[in-house]
C-alpha cells in the first residue's frame, strides 16, 4: 500500500473503486429501504384500527383515547430514565476519559460495556427479583412523609413494581450506551486546548468545562439520542417490571401505572385478533413517529446553537 | 437554513433513529420446527402440528410426550402462541388443530372462517378445564371463607382492608390485620381472566358490574404479566390478592369459595363437578360443543371458577392425516388422556357426559 505513485491518476475508474462505490451506496439505500418498508408495514396494517369499536381498544372509545396513555407512559418512563442516566453516564464517562489512571480507566470502560451485552430479559429478571421488593421501603417511607408531592402520593406499591422502578432499571439499561459515546467524545477533545486552558490557570474542572464540554455537547447528545431511542423501544425489561394498568397518573410509586406503547405490543399481542392487532400495529406507528420526531427535534436544537456561536 | 445544515441534521438523526430503532427491535421468533425425522414403532406416522391456548402448554406437553412414545413414527409440535393467535393460524390452514380458552366466537366470524377453512362444520369440544383459586398474602392467614359478593368487593376496590367487618364476619376465627388490600390482576389479556370475571359478573352481578373479558376491566390495581409475574406479585405484595391457575397456587393461601350455603376450596373434582351441571351453548353447530359454566350452581361440592379450554380440528383431513388427528384428538380426551395431563398439569377431567360426546365428535374424523 505504501508505494502507490502519487503521479498516476487515471481519469479510468479502477475495479475496486466502482464496486466499493457500488456496495457502499447500496448499504445505504438498504437503510433507507428497510426503514421505509417498515413505515409503510404500520401505516397499511394500523390504519383499520382508525375504525375499531371500543371492544377492539382496550374499552376505550377511540384509538387516540386508547393510544394516549400509552405515550404518556412512554414518554415519562423514559424522561425519567434518562434524567436519571444522563448525568451519571457524563460523570462516569469523564472518570474514565479525564480524571481515573489509565490502567483503571480501561477495566472501567470495558465493564461499562459489558453492562450494554446483558440480555434485556435478565434486567427484567433483575428489576422484579431484586430490584423491587429492596425499593418498597422507600417508596412507603415517600408516602408516608413526602406524600403531599403528587409524584409521591400514596398508597405506595407493595411489591416495588412502579414507574419509577421501571424508569430505574431502564436508566441502567441505557448507561453503558451513553456512557461509551459520551466517553469516545471525551476523548476526541483537541489536547492542545485542554492544556492551554490549565495552561491560563484553569482548575481540572474548568478545564473540562471550558474545552470539554462546548466541543462534545453535540457528541453527549448523540449519546443521549441513541440512549432515548433504547428507552422508549424497551419491550421485555418493562413488561415484566411494570405494574401496567393503562391509566395516566402523575403518581410515581403506586401499583397503578401507566403502560408503554412497546410493553404493551409485547403483553397484548400474543392473545389478541382482529382489529385490536391492528391497533397495535398502529400503536406501534405512533412510537415510531414519536422516536423520529425526538430525534429530528434534539439535532435541529444542536445544529441551531453550534450555527449561532 | 442551508443545505449543508439540513443534511447535518437529517442524516444523523436518520442515522441516530435507525440505531435506536434497531436496538429497541425485539424478536419474538417462536417458530416450532417440523422435524419428522425420526421412524420406526407404531402404526402411525407423520408430523401434526397445533397452536394456540398457553393455558393448555403443560398438558399438550404430556399428551405429545406420551402420544410420540407409543408412535414412534409421529411428530406433534404444539405452539403456545395464545388461543387468539391459535384460531387465526387454524382459520387460515396454516395449523391441523388449534387449543383455545374461549369457544370460537360466532359474532366476530370465527365459526364461519373455520367451517370455511374445513369445508364443513368445523369441530370444537373442550378438552382441558383448570380451576381458578383465588390466592392472597396476609401474614398469619392460611385460609379463608369468602362469599361472591365480598370477593368480587375486594377485588373492585370496594373493600379496602383486610380486617373488614364483612371478611370478619364470614372468617370468625382468621387473625385479620389492619392491612391494605392489593388485588392484583393479569395485565396481558388471557382466558383465566375472561373466566374469572365472568364468574364474578354472574355470581356478584349486584357489586361486579363489568361484563367477562379477558382484559382486566378496572384500571387500577397491580397488574402481572402471566400466571408466574401472578405468584410473584403475591409471594412479594404484603396483602396482595390475586386470581391463578389452581396447579400453579404452590405455598400460596387459598380461599374458599361459598357454593350454595357451603364453602367450597378449588379442586379438580370441584370443577369437573361444575361442568358437569352446566349447559353447552344452543345456536351452534351439532359439532361444535361450548360449554357455559354454570357460575351460580348451587350443587354440593361444585366449583364454578374454573376455565374450560377447547380443541378445535377439521372434520374431514386430507389423506394420512385424517388418521393422525383422529388418533391423537382421542387421547387427549380419552380416560388416560385426561388422567396424564391432570398429573402433568394440574387440570380437572372432562367430567363422563362431556367425555362420551367429544370423543363421539372426534371419532367422525374421516378422510376427504
Amino acid at each position: 500500500m505504501t508505494d502507490i505513485p502519487l503521479e498516476v491518476r487515471s481519469p479510468k475508474r479502477r475495479l475496486g473503486d466502482l464496486t466499493f462505490g457500488a456496495t457502499a451506496r447500496g448499504a445505504g439505500l438498504l437503510i433507507l429501504l428497510a426503514l421505509a418498508g417498515v413505515a409503510v408495514f404500520l401505516t397499511l396494517k394500523g390504519l383499520p384500527a382508525l375504525g375499531a369499536k371500543s371492544a377492539d381498544l382496550d374499552a376505550h372509545a377511540n384509538f387516540a383515547a386508547y393510544v394516549w396513555p400509552l405515550v404518556y407512559g412512554t414518554l415519562i418512563s423514559a424522561a425519567l430514565a434518562l434524567l436519571v442516566a444522563t448525568p451519571l453516564a457524563i460523570g462516569v464517562a469523564l472518570v474514565v476519559s479525564h480524571y481515573a489512571p489509565r490502567r483503571m480507566a480501561t477495566a472501567l470502560g470495558y465493564l461499562i460495556d459489558l453492562l450494554a451485552a446483558v440480555p434485556s430479559v435478565v434486567y427484567g429478571l433483575w428489576g422484579i427479583g431484586f430490584l423491587s421488593p429492596k425499593l418498597v421501603p422507600i417508596y412507603e417511607w415517600l408516602a408516608d412523609h413526602v406524600g403531599w408531592i403528587p409524584l409521591f402520593k400514596g398508597p405506595a406499591s407493595t411489591t416495588g413494581r412502579t414507574i419509577l422502578t421501571a424508569s430505574i432499571v431502564l436508566a441502567i439499561m441505557i448507561l453503558p450506551i451513553v456512557t461509551a459515546i459520551s466517553r469516545e467524545v471525551f476523548l476526541q477533545t483537541p489536547r492542545l486546548q485542554q492544556e492551554a486552558a490549565l495552561a491560563l490557570g484553569a482548575t481540572r474542572w474548568e478545564t473540562i468545562r471550558l474545552a470539554v464540554f462546548p466541543y462534545a455537547r453535540s457528541g453527549i447528545v448523540s449519546a443521549v439520542m441513541l440512549g432515548l431511542g433504547r428507552a422508549m423501544g424497551e419491550t421485555m425489561a418493562v413488561a415484566m417490571v411494570l405494574s401496567a394498568s393503562g391509566i395516566v397518573s402523575v403518581n410515581l410509586i403506586s401499583s397503578t401505572n401507566p403502560s408503554t406503547i412497546a410493553a404493551n405490543i409485547a403483553l397484548k399481542f400474543p392473545e389478541s385478533s382482529g382489529l385490536s392487532v391492528n391497533a397495535l400495529i398502529l400503536s406501534g406507528l405512533v412510537l415510531f413517529v414519536i422516536t423520529f420526531v425526538v430525534n429530528f427535534a434534539a439535532r435541529a436544537i444542536v445544529s441551531r446553537r453550534e450555527v449561532s456561536r | 437554513m442551508n443545505s449543508t445544515s439540513v443534511r447535518r441534521i437529517a442524516l444523523p438523526g436518520i442515522a441516530a433513529l435507525v440505531l435506536g430503532l434497531s436496538l429497541s427491535a425485539c424478536g419474538a421468533g417462536n417458530e416450532s420446527s417440523s422435524d419428522d425425522s425420526s421412524s420406526g414403532g407404531g402404526s402411525l406416522s407423520g408430523t401434526l402440528n397445533g397452536a394456540g391456548s398457553s393455558a393448555q402448554q403443560a398438558a399438550q406437553a404430556a399428551w405429545t410426550a406420551d402420544f410420540q412414545k407409543a408412535n414412534s413414527g409421529v411428530t406433534i409440535n404444539y405452539n403456545p402462541i395464545g388461543s387468539g393467535g391459535g384460531v387465526t393460524q387454524f382459520n387460515s390452514g396454516g395449523v391441523d388443530f388449534a387449543g383455545s380458552d374461549k369457544a370460537l366466537d360466532a359474532s366476530a366470524g370465527e365459526i364461519d372462517a373455520a367451517n370455511k377453512r374445513c369445508g364443513a362444520d368445523a369441530i370444537e369440544v373442550p378438552d382441558y378445564i383448570s380451576p381458578i383459586a383465588i390466592v392472597f398474602n396476609v401474614p398469619g392467614v392460611k385460609s379463608l371463607n369468602l362469599d361472591p359478593d365480598t370477593a368480587a368487593k375486594m377485588f373492585a376496590g370496594k373493600i379496602t382492608k383486610w380486617n373488614d367487618p364483612e371478611i370478619k364476619g364470614e372468617n370468625p376465627g382468621a387473625k385479620l390485620p389492619d392491612l391494605a388490600i392489593a388485588p392484583v390482576h393479569r395485565s396481558d389479556p388471557s382466558g383465566t381472566t375472561n373466566n374469572f370475571t365472568d364468574y364474578l359478573s354472574k355470581a356478584a352481578k349486584d357489586v361486579w358490574t363489568w361484563p367477562a373479558a379477558e382484559d382486566w376491566p378496572i384500571k387500577s390495581g397491580e397488574g402481572a404479566s402471566g400466571t408466574s409475574g401472578m405468584v410473584d406479585a403475591v409471594t412479594k405484595g404484603k396483602g396482595a390478592l390475586a386470581y391463578i391457575d389452581n396447579s400453579q397456587v404452590g405455598n400460596l393461601s387459598v380461599a374458599s369459595i361459598k357454593v350454595g350455603s357451603k364453602y367450597v376450596a378449588p379442586s379438580a373434582d370441584g370443577a369437573s363437578k361444575a361442568l358437569s351441571v352446566s349447559k353447552p351453548q344452543t345456536g351452534r353447530p351439532a359439532s361444535d360443543i361450548a360449554i357455559d359454566i354454570d357460575r351460580t350452581t348451587t350443587a354440593d361440592g361444585a366449583y364454578p371458577i374454573a376455565l374450560t379450554s377447547y380443541l378445535i380440528a377439521c372434520p374431514t383431513y386430507s389423506g394420512d392425516k385424517a388418521d393422525l388427528v383422529k388418533q391423537y384428538l382421542s387421547y387427549v380426551v380419552s380416560t388416560e388422556g385426561q388422567q396424564s395431563a391432570a398429573t402433568a398439569a394440574g387440570s380437572a377431567p372432562l367430567p363422563d357426559n362431556l367425555q362420551q360426546q367429544a370423543a363421539q365428535l372426534i371419532d367422525g374424523i374421516t378422510k376427504s
